[in-house]
This record gives C-alpha cells, structure tokens and sequence, in this order.
C-alpha cells in the first residue's frame, strides 16, 4: 500500500490507506474493480450458459418429459426461494447504499439480513434435495427413471416403472425401502413396489436379481444392433422425422414422432403420465434430473460462496473498515449477490413452472 | 468515461449519485415481488406450451433487467459494465440458438445413438 507516503497523509484524498500506488485516484480504483468484477460476472454467466444450452436442447427434444418430470419439483418451495433471494437481493442493495452514506448500523443489519436469506435458501434447497432423495429422485444411478429407463427396450419393465411415481411424490412411499439407494437391486425394487400398486400385468420379471437385469440388457443391445434405421427426414425437418415400427420393440410405433406432434398432442393444460410418454422420453426422464441437480446445485454452490463473501465483509464492516470513500468489496460482494439472484430468476420459471 | 475526472469534487459527486434512493429500492423490490408472482399465476393460464415459456422468459427478463438497473446499479454505471453483460448474454443467446439449430437437424440419429446407449447400460 502507500507505506512510501505514509508521511502524507494530511489530505484525506492525497494517498487514502486503500488507494493502491497503481491507480490515480479512489474512483479510478474503484471503477477498474467494478469492471474487472463486471468481466468475472460475464464468465460466470458464459458458465451458466452452458447448463442453459444443455436445458435448451434437451427441451427442444424432449418437451414432455419436462411437462412430466417438472411436477416432481415443488413449486411452492421454489416460489418461496424466489422471494427469499429478491428479498436478500433487496437487503444487499440497501446495504450497498448504507456503505455509501456511511450508515455503519444498517450496513450490519442488511449484511446479516442478507446473510440470513442466503442461509434462508439453502435450508429449503436441503428439504428440496432431501424430499428427491427420498423418492428416489436423485442424479444418475441414484433416480428411478434412470434405473428402469435400462429397460426401455423392454416395455414390459418399463411399463411398471412406477408410472405415477411423481403423482405419489407427496410422502405416499410407506414402503420403507429408503436405504440403499445406490444399488441396483434396491431401486429395482422400489419400481416393483409401485409396479405393484398399480395392479397392472406383471410377470416373473419382477422378482430377477440385478445380475439377470444386466443379461437381458445384454440381449437388448443385439437386439437393437437390428433395429432398422429409420431414413433422414426429406426436408431436414424434425417434424419429418418417420414412424419406425419395429416387431421387436413394443411401444417403439411412436418411437420418432415429431417434437411439434408431441406437443401438440399434450397441448395446453394436460400433463402426460409417465406411460403416456414415448419409448425415447421414458428413457431420458432421468435426464431433466440430472440438469435440475446440476443448475440448481452450482447455483447452490454460488449462493454459499455469496455468504462466505457477505461473511467476510460483515466482519469487515464490523471492524469499520468502510467509509463512503471506501466501499468497493461491498459494492463488489454486492454485485455477485445480485447476479446469484439473476440466474435463479431465470431458473426457477424454466425448472418449477413448465406449463 | 466519466470515471476519467479526477477532480475530488466531482468523486464526492458521483458517490452521491451512486447512492439508490431507498423509495426506490423499495419500489424496485416491490415490483420484483408483483412480476414473481405474475410468473407464477400465468401458468394457471393455458396460451399453450409456446406462448406460457415465452410469457415466462419475458417476465424473467424484466425481472433481470429491474435488478441489473437498479440492484447492481448500471442505471448510473459506466456504460461498459452493462455492455459487458449485454455481450456476454448475445454470446450464451448465439450459443443456444445454434446448438438448437444443430440438435434440430440431427434429432433422429441422436435418438437412434441414445437407444444404443440405453441398451448397453
């Protein structure tokens, strides 16, 4: 710092202790960092981008999985968390502009009101989380959808892969079976259970041991080895896209229906059940899943970085080390808060409220 | 840019103007509050599957823009803040729109490659 000019330190702007000796004035300094923070914030957004892009085009395809898959989500909870984040977002922005006035006292207060909506949050992101957990709604191995969905070849399994599963999200699974959900024989189960509820053909299939799961997947891949591919659509058209009937394949007629036909056919306020959903969707139900899990998880992450930030400028401001000449952490922190928010703006219409 | 003033009146100045009124805070938070709410009763409302997104993704941007002008200030910023986020979202915006235009050309071998995926796992 300005250890050289310590000595001159009579004017209160000649060589304040937080102007760096590269900058020419505390307002240069402090619009360089707003704009190396603007800078950090567009990578942040480029990143979340990327999640973005993979919801698009997994959307695009699979439109009814998202019209299904979505009611697993509650949107109460997800309206709260909303309002939880623009209130924090609030408290953050009213503490930007005490820093600036120097009001130290509310500054505390909106720091730790922002801090508590932050913490606000993740309590809820946890009973969410939790609540997946529970039914079997987690990432990858670790969802039903993903387990059963092996089967996609194979109707009859998939037939009873709890097709109402998420009708029954709300505390219905008194079966007990919450343990082990890592292993495949225990999911395996569960969709029996809910096979079962539904009273529905079964066959012996059901009681199998993983190990001859995996044969008759195995099976399936020579199987599918045969399947006739279906000829590119004329016009490079997805609507284009041809029936493939395959003998081998129950259920497979509507295999490549158009996107727009799917839409059309659940058109408005009519939300598929997991059996009314093509071969192609059943198979990528667990998907949506896996990209709630993953935006809304590195969307968590931020938020806990935001209060780790907050924290961090709280004892800062505590220990009055702001001043209306001197409030760029806050203002910077205050940024980040604020883009943390942006982005769940944006995710929870596109995650909680498919229509 | 104005940043470029070095006189110290003009640093005290700025950091008068920075401070949002706090009616307008407020005001801005209120509003935020109204659109949540909007976002969440137009989907008791069927336009049909195309129109309820694009409804919702409207209301989101409004909402952004609200806590990008007044929350984060660049209302009052230098313009290159907010032209550094514009930028970024054209650049996550032409991202998604040719990966679109790319899985649209490509659905059926992608389906046909999931189905052989599907099968081995």
């Amino acid at each position: 710092m300005s250890d050289a000019h310590a000595h001159d330190h009579s004017g209160d702007h000649d060589h304040p202790a937080h102007l760096a000796h590269h900058f020419e004035t505390p307002e240069q300094q402090m619009e360089s960092g707003k704009l190396g923070m603007w800078v950090f914030l567009a990578t942040e957004i480029l990143m979340f981008g990327g999640l973005f892009c993979a919801y698009a085009v997994y959307r695009a395809n699979n439109p009814d999985v998202f019209l299904f898959a979505h009611k697993a989500l509650d949107t109460t909870w997800g309206a709260v968390n909303t309002i939880v984040l623009l209130a924090s977002s609030f408290t953050m922005a009213w503490g930007v502009r005490a820093a600036q006035l120097g009001q130290k006292g509310i500054l505390v207060t909106m720091l730790s009101l922002t801090l508590l909506g932050g913490a606000g949050f993740m309590v809820i992101k946890t009973i969410e989380y939790s609540s997946k957990w529970e039914h079997d709604l987690w990432v990858g191995g670790l969802n039903a959808f993903y387990q059963d969905s092996g089967t996609l070849l194979n109707p009859d399994e998939a037939e009873h892969t709890s097709q109402d599963y998420i009708e029954k999200k709300a505390g219905h699974k008194s079966d007990g079976h919450g343990h082990g959900h890592g292993e495949k024989s225990s999911a395996h189960t569960a969709a029996n259970d809910h096979g079962a509820a539904d009273a529905e053909h079964h066959d012996e299939e059901h009681a199998e041991p993983p190990t001859v799961v995996a044969e008759s997947a195995a099976v399936s891949v020579v199987e599918v080895s045969t399947v006739v591919r279906p000829k590119p659509p004329a016009a490079g058209l997805v609507a284009d896209l041809v029936e493939n009937p395959h003998p081998n394949i129950e259920g497979a007629q509507n295999f490549y229906k158009g996107v727009g036909a799917v839409q059309a056919a659940h058109h408005g306020s009519h939300y598929p059940r997991f059996e009314e959903l093509d071969a192609i969707d059943k198979d990528r139900t667990h998907i949506f899943f896996q990209i709630y899990f993953m935006m809304t998880g590195l969307h968590g992450i931020h938020v806990l970085v935001g209060m780790g930030l907050i924290t961090w400028i709280l004892v800062k401001s505590i220990n009055n080390v702001f001043s209306p000449a001197y409030y760029t952490p806050v203002d910077l922190v205050g940024l980040y808060w604020h883009l943390v928010d942006l982005i769940w703006i944006f995710l929870f219409p596109l995650l909680y409220l498919i229509h | 840019m104005p940043h470029q003033h070095t006189h110290q009146e003009t640093h005290h100045e700025k950091h008068a103007h920075h401070a949002v009124p706090l009616w307008l805070l407020i005001a801005v938070f209120g509003i935020l509050m109204v659109l949540t709410l909007l976002t969440w009763a137009v989907t008791l409302v069927d336009f049909g599957y195309e129109i309820n997104l694009m409804v919702a993704m409207a209301i989101a941007l409004v909402k952004a823009a609200f806590v990008g002008l007044y929350f984060m200030h660049l209302r009052w910023d230098a313009p290159l803040n907010g032209f550094i986020l514009v930028a970024s979202l054209l650049f996550v915006t032409l991202f998604i729109t040719f990966s679109l235009l790319d899985t649209g050309q490509t659905l059926d071998r992608t389906e046909a490659q999931s189905i052989r995926q599907s099968a081995t796992q």
